[in-house]
């Protein structure tokens, strides 16, 4: 196929390895992002359901504080602020650390939610049995919690997703700013934005599928 | 461990600078939740009482909002409408329109839920009693519907305050443009940050205090 000079197609492609490259980053951010704020927040929660109150305080304060403040704000201070310590960062894992510290709050809370909706029966029944406190979190609670964790886990994915455009601010060239790097040039404004805008539809539209995927997978009740 | 001294005196100068930026986002927020009620409102009635044809575009609308980056469609719509011969708009009624359409979406959905969660026996009441069909809704429908999402309500204004904070990749001087500037201008970088943050948080609480007052005033059940 002959691609004519100066169409979108033609610049689409000239253009291919600089677009590729900022999907790449997309993803690896949204990925290293997700699992930072998976792990993290899966701790907090269990803290702020069953820790001791000081602690749990704390936890809440820090829950509190994060959803409070926009993450790009919080993006920018962490890009600013880790400078300050001599902690040479690159953007690109200052904006992870930000964006994982900010989606950890959420999956914490929601994690709370969740295991907080588990009868208190189920814990009562357990501990009747002689179960340690690690093997009533494993076999009884988890496996219930799961099933109400599912759905926001997979909506903060999608916020993760959507926010690591905001890396593109502290000058990480992913998606959003590799398409501006490609308009800068050839002025093709409306063409690169909509293609950008489909590819983040295709992407997070496959998150959700993904997660009703995965819905299904834990939704049926096992006794 | 590094010494930093803090030095206030920068972000006490300039806190005429900071207060507009409040005052401007909180503006930003407020319109666009406006305009997001009316978009949210039409587009919910669309989904619900529209025929496939009106309810079909409305889904695809809401979908491409909700699953695009905003900070996307604030550029789109920023550098991307004067392509299509629309120069009228300056930065901060394009930032408006975008979030305003933003807004629109999610309260399509919030309102989507609401309107289904009216009980089917007040519209069933309403008939029985002879009213007509935009009386039910005025008097009947909408009320318990707006009721019922007031709390959802006041969380997309939330978060719609948080987003206006996007507003300074366009160079809308509200707080997290102020704070950019501070921080480049002066190298007060805590001081800066901290002030945002702390703005911005007790914004939030203060919106959030407020609106439970008002969900309380309003609830059904009294």
């Amino acid at each position: 196929m002959e691609l004519e000079p100066g169409t979108f197609l033609f610049d689409a492609w000239t253009a291919r390895y600089a677009l590729l490259n900022g999907l790449r980053v997309t993803i690896t951010s949204s990925v290293f992002s997700i699992v930072l704020a998976s792990l993290a927040g899966l701790i907090l929660g269990i803290v702020l359901s069953y820790a001791w109150w000081p602690l749990r305080l704390l936890v809440r304060l820090y829950v509190d504080v994060m959803r409070g403040i926009p993450v790009l704000v919080l993006i920018l201070f962490t890009y600013y602020g880790l400078a300050l310590f001599r902690i040479n960062v690159p953007p690109y894992w200052a904006g992870v650390i930000a964006l994982a510290a900010f989606a950890t709050a959420h999956v914490a809370e929601n994690l709370r939610g969740a295991v907080q909706s588990v009868p208190a029966g189920q814990m009562e029944a357990a501990k009747a049995i002689g179960l340690t406190f690690p093997k009533r979190l494993w076999y009884v609670i988890v496996p219930q919690a799961i099933r109400r964790m599912l759905p926001p886990w997979v909506n903060t994915c999608l916020e993760i997703v959507k926010g690591t455009t905001l890396l593109s601010v502290i000058g990480v060239v992913e998606l959003l700013l590799a398409n501006q790097q490609v308009i800068a040039r050839n002025y093709m404004v409306v063409e690169f934005y909509l293609m950008s805008a489909v590819i983040y539809l295709v992407l997070n539209f496959s998150i959700a599928q993904l997660g009703a995927l995965l819905e299904r997978r834990f939704s049926y009740i096992r006794y | 461990m590094i010494q930093y001294y803090f030095d206030w005196g920068v972000i006490w100068r300039s806190w005429d600078k900071f207060a507009a930026a409040l005052g401007l986002g909180l503006t930003l927020a407020v319109v666009s939740l406006a305009i997001g009620t009316v978009i949210g409102l039409a587009g919910a009635m669309a989904r619900v009482y529209g025929s496939r044809w009106v309810a079909w575009p409305v889904w695809l609308y809401v979908e491409f909002i909700r699953n695009v980056p905003l900070l996307l469609l604030v550029f789109f719509i920023y550098f991307g409408l004067p392509e299509f011969g629309i120069y009228f708009l300056d930065k901060t009624q394009s930032f408006v329109l975008t979030l305003s359409l933003y807004a629109g979406a999610y309260m399509t959905e919030v309102f989507r839920g609401g309107l289904a969660s009216v009980p089917r026996q007040y519209m069933e009441a309403a008939k029985a009693i002879g009213m007509r069909p935009w009386q039910r809704q005025r008097y009947v429908v909408l009320p318990v519907m707006f009721r019922i999402t007031l709390p959802a309500v006041s969380n997309n204004l939330i978060s719609l305050f948080k987003d206006t904070s996007l507003a300074a990749a366009i160079a809308i001087p509200e707080l997290t443009f102020v704070a950019r500037q501070i921080n480049a201008n002066t190298f007060r970088v805590m001081e800066a940050w901290l002030t945002a943050s702390a703005l911005y948080l007790v914004t939030c609480y203060v919106i959030a205090m407020l609106l439970r007052l008002v969900e309380r005033r309003y609830a059904s059940i009294r």
